[in-house]
This record gives structure tokens, C-alpha cells and sequence, in this order.
């Protein structure tokens, strides 16, 4: 059978898609969207200034849904029905990560609650939002209404990050890791949290559309910021052992063998005050106390060649299949490989030596802790 | 003269060896790179056959062999520094030089004119 050519499809765009090609952006289909992968100086470049001084990011594909009822409370509440996370213990102010799960225990998505004094805000991944926002109105009560926003969203990333927000909004700087709240942006109503995924202090910032082009431009005209894109996000978020949906996570993983267990606190598990009452609650309970199979682990590869995702992990060469990487890559700030994957618990302790299968060859990797590279993060 | 292939290579022949490289479109196109995997010296290279790998941060491709050959000497500096293809990709940054099986096969590639015209 002869391949069929692809179905073309039109991508979607975000507000700032007329300033990505401004700025001279390599622009690529990314989960429906025409997203910039890097700009004039490239993804290495990116990835360090980053790490150095600040990084802006489109992440307008994202999914933005709006959660409101009567009563927040209870909006936390029919949540955790379905994320196993500790959301009724969520302040107003505060944001947290959180896993929806499904009725095997596998991972439908990872997403950010952050809960606001008269309504919840959960960011999906851009792949996932329309399935996200469909589980989220079959399973919560119809009480409460599931809204998809379209807001941009801006990712400011790196040291340099608080100061050139601060400009625009100085109360940011008081904010702390995964503190969210209203903030007047350019004369519009928006929200900051300060988080991010690429392990640098940093805040994700929502404006409404029309206002995103402005603000991007006017944090661009502050010291240090210059525009990153997806391409740097992906080693940034690697360097800092953060798992990407649909590739280190999915249905197919459960959160104890991704090792996400701090985002199912004792509340939630057996014996917590809250115990289970989420999809697939026992057997992610039985993982946490029998222990799973296998483990999503860091991986150092010992040579200078890259070990890709797909790429099968052996005990040793022509030996035992273990799993395979699930996220690989050179990391900039490490200045050399790095990866992720699935290995049997056997061998998923820190410092055990295997092998990936690259081209035939049998590339010797060291199981290594995550993250590969401290976070900055500023928790107080 | 320079000659180019469709799979975005050129060569430089001198005598019956061939200089071979990827051209500077093709370096852009991959972006950064971050490691260069040559053959070894002595290898019998089959036209079309993958005989190097360049990996940028975002992916690694194949470099095929341009024509039928042996590989007579492998740029280490290249293996050791990537970002030479990225500044110079049609000068310090050749991969491999090869000993043609039949130096007029080169004639066979695009002109200068003809690749830059090729739609890419």
C-alpha cells in the first residue's frame, strides 16, 4: 500500500503570530497551532539566555478553563473526583499541579488548578484542552460551569524575569512560587501566576487577546528579555526533569511509576482523610504500596551522542529489554545529552549502568536523579 | 567546482576525492548542532546509503553517501566542535573526504545553478 499524502490541515494561530513572524521565528505545527520553534538566534542560544537572563514564550495554545459554580469550595471538591491532588486545601491565591486521571489510573493530562476567590482556573496542555474541558463537563455537576477561555498566555521565564514583570506590575515581585492573582496588565484585567515549566523562576501570565501583542512587546523592551521558543522550552523542561504529556506521561503511565507522587499528597492516599475517590484510585494506591514495575528515570548518556525518544533501554548490550526513553535531547546548560524514560524497578536505582539502542549501537547510560539541574524556583 | 545532491550534500572533487558536506540550506534547516558521527576510514560507501548522522538539539538526521566510494579521511575537528557545520558548513565544516569509484559520476549532480534553483 502506497502512503497517502497528509491531509492538509489549517493551523490555528495565536495573537501574537503576526509578532512571531516579525521577529523572524521558524514557525511549526505544534498541536493544531502554528507555534514559533525558535527565533533568529536558534535554540541553543535560547535555551542559555534563558538560564541567564529571561525568556518569553507563547504558550496561547494552551488550554485556559474557567471553572465557576456557587461555591468555589465545592468546585474543589467535584475536582477531586477527579485529580487526585489536595484541592479543597487549596488557598485562594494559590496554584497547584495536578494529575486527571482515568479509570485504569493512567494520566488523561497534567494541568495547573489555581483557585481564584470566586472561580477555579485549570491549564491543560494544548493537545489535550477540548478533551480536558469535554471530562470536565461530563463529570463535574452541572452546577458548575466549564468555560474554555481565549486568553493568550505569555510564559516569562529565568532571573531575569520578576524585575521585567515588576516594571509593568510591580506587586508581582511580593508573589511567590506558585502564588497566583489579578493583575491589571497594560489597562487589562489579566492574571499571573508565578510558575512555569522549565525550572527557573518565572510567571505564566493570561491577558485577553487583544492586549497579549502590547504586553509581549513591552516585556521584550525590558532588560534581559528576549523571545524563546518551543524548541528551547522542550530542553529547558528536560534539563529540569519536568515530564511533557504524551511523551513521558499518558494514559498508558500511571503517576507512581512517572514518580509524580508528590502530586498525591497523604490526603489523598490510603489512610489520608480524603482517601481515594479518584479514577483509578486503586491501583495507584496499590503502586504506592507494593511499588510499581517500572520507573520514569533520569538518564545520563556516558558519550556525546544524543539518545532520542523510542529508543529501547537494555540491561546491558544484546541483553534484557528494560523499557525505552521517552524524552531525550542535548541539554545547553549541561553541554551534553540527556533523557528520560521507563526502565523495570530492577534497575531504576540512582547510579545503575545500562545501555540505549541508538542505530545498532549500544550507548552506555547511567540512571541519574531528576532534576538534571536545580531549580530557582522562589518559594519565599 | 562545487556539486550538490537533491538530499542537500555537496562535494568538492580533487583529483578522484571528493570533499563531502551538507549544504549551508540543509545546516539552517537543522539548526543547532550538537553532535557528528562520521565514518570510519576505509569504509565502501553505496550511493544513497546513510553514511553519516548530524543531530542538532531538536533531531538527528541521516547524511547519505552522494556517489559510490571509499572514505579516505573522516573531520574530526568537525566531530569535535558541531558548531563548525552551523558557521561553515561549506568549508571547515566538511564531514568526510572519499575516493570516488568513478570520478565522473560527479557529473551527474546539480550545478551551483541548478541546486540553488531546486525547490526546497
Amino acid at each position: 500500500m502506497s502512503a497517502q499524502p497528509a491531509e492538509s490541515v489549517a493551523l490555528e494561530t495565536t495573537p501574537l503570530h503576526d509578532l512571531h513572524q516579525r521577529l523572524g521565528a521558524r514557525m511549526v505545527p505544534f498541536a493544531g497551532y502554528s507555534m514559533p520553534l525558535h527565533y533568529p538566534p536558534g535554540q541553543l542560544k535560547e535555551h542559555l539566555h534563558t538560564r541567564a537572563a529571561a525568556g518569553l514564550f507563547d504558550v496561547s495554545h494552551m488550554g485556559q478553563i474557567l471553572l465557576r459554580g456557587e461555591d468555589p469550595a465545592a468546585i474543589a471538591r467535584a475536582l477531586e473526583g477527579l485529580i487526585p491532588a489536595d484541592l479543597v486545601g487549596l488557598k485562594v491565591g494559590r496554584q497547584r499541579y495536578g494529575l486527571l486521571t482515568d479509570a485504569a489510573g493512567g494520566i488523561l493530562d497534567d494541568l495547573m488548578v489555581a483557585r481564584f476567590e470566586d472561580h477555579v482556573v485549570v491549564v491543560v496542555n494544548a493537545a489535550n484542552k477540548k478533551a480536558d474541558a469535554a471530562h470536565l463537563r461530563a463529570h463535574l455537576p452541572a452546577a458548575i460551569t466549564v468555560e474554555e477561555r481565549p486568553d493568550a498566555l505569555l510564559a516569562l521565564q529565568g532571573p531575569a524575569a520578576e524585575a521585567a514583570l515588576a516594571a509593568l506590575a510591580p506587586e508581582v515581585a511580593a508573589m511567590r512560587f506558585l502564588d497566583v492573582r489579578a493583575v491589571t496588565l497594560l489597562g487589562a484585567p489579566g492574571f499571573v501566576a508565578r510558575s512555569g515549566y522549565t525550572g527557573e523562576d518565572g510567571f505564566e501570565i493570561s491577558v485577553p487577546a487583544a492586549v497579549a501583542a502590547p504586553l509581549a512587546e513591552a516585556l521584550l523592551a525590558q532588560p534581559g528579555v528576549q523571545p524563546v521558543g518551543l524548541g528551547a522550552r522542550d530542553t529547558l523542561r528536560l534539563e529540569a526533569g519536568l515530564c511533557l504529556h504524551g511523551a513521558d506521561i499518558g494514559p498508558d503511565t500511571s503517576p507512581v511509576e512517572a514518580g509524580l507522587t508528590f502530586a498525591i499528597p497523604k490526603v489523598r492516599r490510603r489512610g489520608g482523610a480524603r482517601e481515594g475517590g479518584f479514577p483509578g484510585a486503586a491501583r495507584i494506591l496499590h503502586e504506592f504500596e507494593a511499588g510499581p514495575a517500572r520507573r520514569r528515570v533520569g538518564l545520563r548518556p556516558e558519550g556525546r551522542a544524543p539518545v532520542r525518544a523510542g529508543a529501547p533501554l537494555l540491561a546491558e548490550a544484546g541483553g534484557a529489554p528494560l523499557g525505552r526513553v521517552t524524552s531525550g535531547s542535548f541539554g545547553p546548560s549541561l553541554g551534553g545529552p540527556v533523557a528520560m524514560g521507563y526502565v523495570a524497578a530492577s534497575h531504576a536505582a540512582d547510579g545503575t549502568r545500562i545501555v540505549a539502542e541508538v542505530r545498532g549501537q549500544a550507548l552506555p547510560l547511567a540512571v541519574t536523579p531528576l532534576p538534571f539541574l536545580a531549580a530557582t524556583f522562589k518559594r519565599d | 567546482m562545487l556539486r550538490f545532491t537533491e538530499d542537500h550534500e555537496w562535494l568538492r572533487l580533487e583529483g578522484d576525492v571528493a570533499t563531502v558536506g551538507i549544504t549551508r540550506h540543509a545546516a539552517e534547516q537543522l539548526g543547532d548542532l550538537v553532535f557528528v558521527d562520521l565514518p570510519k576510514v576505509g569504509t565502501t560507501l553505496s550511493k544513497g546509503a546513510a553514511a553519516a548522522v548530524v543531530e542538532s538539539v531538536k533531531a538527528a538526521s541521516d547524511v547519505y553517501a552522494p556517489l559510490d566510494g571509499e572514505v579516505t579521511e573522516a573531520n574530526d575537528a568537525v566531530v569535535a566542535a558541531p558548531e563548525t557545520v552551523n558557521q561553515d558548513p561549506e568549508g571547515a565544516g566538511w564531514l568526510y573526504r572519499m575516493r570516488l569509484a568513478d570520478p565522473s559520476s560527479l557529473d551527474a549532480l546539480m550545478d551551483e545553478a541548478a541546486y540553488a534553483a531546486l525547490p526546497k
